[in-house]
């Protein structure tokens, strides 16, 4: 989290109505105008079994989806049951690596502390075989050359800090490959 | 339940934060100014009771309220309860008390924590002073505690 403070920009006038205060006199410098009061919510979080299975797989750098068992899809990350028709997912499919920009956006303020400096661009992306987008940070190439389409690879962290996380793909680049005609991507944001 | 594709399943702590950054107003910055300087400051009421920790309104006429006092930085301890399973977060990671506590010169209480030793020491009517914080930054934990005197 980042820990400096902005400038107190004054309210316009009438906004604030609050008259101020007489003080007894403090002998401050400078009187305190802005706290920091964050709140957290702790979790344990437990991914199900689908989920594991997913996470399991990203420590291989497979990125594995489950199929609904009726229309074939492949919902990656899987969250155990087709989304569309109810049922459970049995069947694990790896799909991608590589995918498709399906959707995109410049992101102008960062937050998190693994927000890459901006701007930079935060897209969805189709991978390959998968039938829904996963999210990811798109570097290595302006941002003004990003398009829907584009097609994409995963960059991998070290393979000794492999671990049971998304975080495993630290971001994707762009591969000399033919765009996807957008229209093929409807229905797969 | 585990079952034999997936092994043992997974789990990871997962905090939510909401990081907010709040802008005191006049009254409030003034009573975590005075905080910092190790005084604590109440206001005067519409009927003139003095309140503290300070509110900008009054709380029966809705009025603003603009004049601020000092109070002391002892009191008496005006109610209480024992925490007796410390969960994180919280001001003192030993068994302690919460407490509303009255500072000499305020006519309400203000709700904060009693490092004391066990849930005998506290009574209703116990005189307790403030501990401050080593160094004060303008926030409600400058008042690092209160502790018992001895008298009640």
């Amino acid at each position: 989290m980042a820990t400096e403070d902005r400038t107190i920009t004054p309210f316009p006038t009438g906004l604030w109505s609050q008259p101020q205060p007489s003080v007894p006199p403090l002998g401050a410098d400078e009187p305190v105008q802005r706290i920091r009061v964050p709140a957290s919510l702790r979790y344990r979080y437990n991914p199900g079994t689908a989920t594991t299975r997913f996470l399991r797989g990203l420590q291989d750098k497979k990125i594995e989806g489950e199929a609904c068992p009726s229309t074939g899809d492949v919902y990656v990350p899987p969250r155990g049951m087709s989304p569309t028709v109810g049922l459970p997912t049995t069947e694990q499919v790896e799909v991608g690596p590589n995918g498709t920009v399906s959707a995109f956006c410049v992101v102008h303020i960062g937050f998190g502390v693994n927000a890459p400096p901006t701007p930079f661009v935060s897209a969805l992306i189709l991978p390959d075989g998968g039938a829904v987008s996963l999210y990811g940070t798109i570097l290595e190439i302006p941002i003004e050359q990003v398009r829907i389409g584009m097609r994409v690879e995963p960059v991998w962290v070290a393979d000794d800090q492999l671990s049971t996380s998304f975080q495993n793909i630290t971001h994707w680049r762009p591969i000399d490959e033919p765009d996807v005609a957008p229209e093929l991507l409807k229905g797969h944001m | 339940m585990p079952d034999e594709a997936t092994g043992e399943l997974l789990e990871a702590p997962l905090v939510i934060e909401y990081p907010f950054n709040r802008t005191t107003g006049p009254v409030i910055g003034a009573f975590l100014t005075a905080l910092r300087e190790r005084r604590v400051l109440g206001i005067t009421g519409a009927d003139g009771r003095v309140i503290c920790p300070p509110v900008e309104y009054d709380p029966v006429t809705s009025e603003p309220l603009t004049e601020m006092v000092e109070v002391g930085t002892e009191g008496t301890i005006t109610s209480w309860s024992w925490v007796a399973n410390v969960r994180d977060g919280q001001p003192l990671q030993q068994p302690h008390a919460l407490a509303l506590v009255r500072l000499d010169g305020a006519d309400t209480s203000m709700l904060h924590v009693v490092d004391a030793p066990s849930p005998d020491a506290v009574c209703t009517g116990a005189r307790v002073r403030i501990r401050w914080a080593s160094e004060p930054e303008g926030l409600i934990t400058d008042i690092a505690a209160f502790e018992l005197t001895g008298e009640s």
